[in-house]
């Protein structure tokens, strides 16, 4: 898995915060824009793109997107 | 006739097939439907799950028939199986939480088979082939959010549920002359596994419970004694209802 396409696609989720803005190491959810909906959009791509079935709780006990980006690695 | 005897909600002599009863809403409505007085006969995917139901159910003369009703072979079969029933209950479904641009159509196929195509297929075999006795009783488990109300994540969930609810009114139509009455149930969320399946966080749900006004979400058996309600001849005047079961949900 490569982690520049996984950003790039979590970035394409959001529609009010620039994609400028995310990296490796951000904390996703301190976005304004983060959001219950936004959690089930990730969930739903990471199935599409990745064909794997992550959780509710696997959003919430990540922080940043290089966490959820290794938890979808090993899952795969 | 004595106190003791009087209970026109009685399922006493009745036949009644549940569908999805293998867990959750269906398995409640099928152990209810026994102590009710019915035989029940109860299909579902998983044959371990639909015998461990049967042995919570009350009665000698109940009987399993594991099939998959998304297959048309197996729900012809299933009507074999079942023959001359006196209630009907399609309590099978499934529940995602999918944001509405990732329902492709592989997804809405998915669920529309599921929640639609299957309860009425079945129910169209149970009428092709006359196995539905003269006053028989068909329900369906429709839901609030099948065009009352809805919620984020669940478009396709919401438009088969509405499908269903609709279509089951002019089923009542057509089926009124021979005294067989159709109506749907539309609970709210009700805990079963089915929305454990964790898209939506433990955190979510707790919060969501609150915002119904009698202060939690359904439980099986709620639901399972109205089904008992529309399978009894209590309901000998009702057909192409909608029963909204919700905790209060809708009135805000």
């Amino acid at each position: 898995m490569d982690i520049k396409k996984f950003i790039e696609l979590f970035a394409l989720q959001f529609d009010e915060t620039d994609s400028s803005e995310f990296k490796a190491e951000t904390e996703f959810k301190k976005f304004d824009e983060w959001s219950s909906f936004l959690a089930l959009t990730i969930i739903a791509m990471v199935d599409e793109e990745y064909g794997v079935k992550i959780k509710g709780d696997d959003i919430r006990n990540s922080n940043t997107i290089k966490d959820l980006f290794n938890l979808v690695e090993s899952k795969k | 006739m004595s106190k003791e005897s009087y209970n026109p909600f009685s399922l006493n002599g009745k036949r009644i097939l549940v569908t999805g009863a293998s867990s959750g809403i269906g398995r409640a409505i099928a152990i209810e439907c026994s102590r009710m007085g019915a035989q029940v006969l109860i299909t579902a995917r998983n044959e371990v799950r639909l015998a461990e139901t049967i042995s919570m159910m009350d009665g000698s003369e109940n009987a399993m028939y594991t099939a998959d009703l998304t297959d048309d072979s197996q729900i012809e079969a299933l009507t074999e199986f079942a023959s001359n029933i006196d209630g009907l209950v399609n309590c099978a479904g499934v529940i995602s939480h999918v944001p509405f641009r990732f329902n492709n159509r592989n997804f809405i196929d998915s669920v529309m088979e599921v929640n639609f195509f299957a309860p009425t297929t079945l129910t169209q075999n149970f009428i092709k082939r006359k196995q539905l006795n003269k006053n028989a009783s068909v329900v369906f488990i429709s839901s609030i959010s099948g065009g009352m109300v809805s919620a984020i994540g669940i478009a396709t969930y919401s438009a088969s549920k509405g499908a269903i609810a609709a279509m089951s009114k002019s089923l009542a139509l057509e089926l009124a002359p021979r005294g067989i009455r159709v109506n749907c149930i539309s609970s709210g969320m009700v805990e079963t596994a089915i929305m454990k399946e964790g898209m939506v966080s433990y955190e979510q749900l707790e919060k969501d419970r609150l915002n119904y006004p009698l202060g939690r979400y359904g439980k099986p058996d709620d639901i399972a004694w109205t089904a008992v309600y529309l399978l009894s001849d209590a309901t000998a005047w009702m057909t192409g209802s909608n029963i909204i079961i919700d905790g209060g949900y809708t009135c805000i």
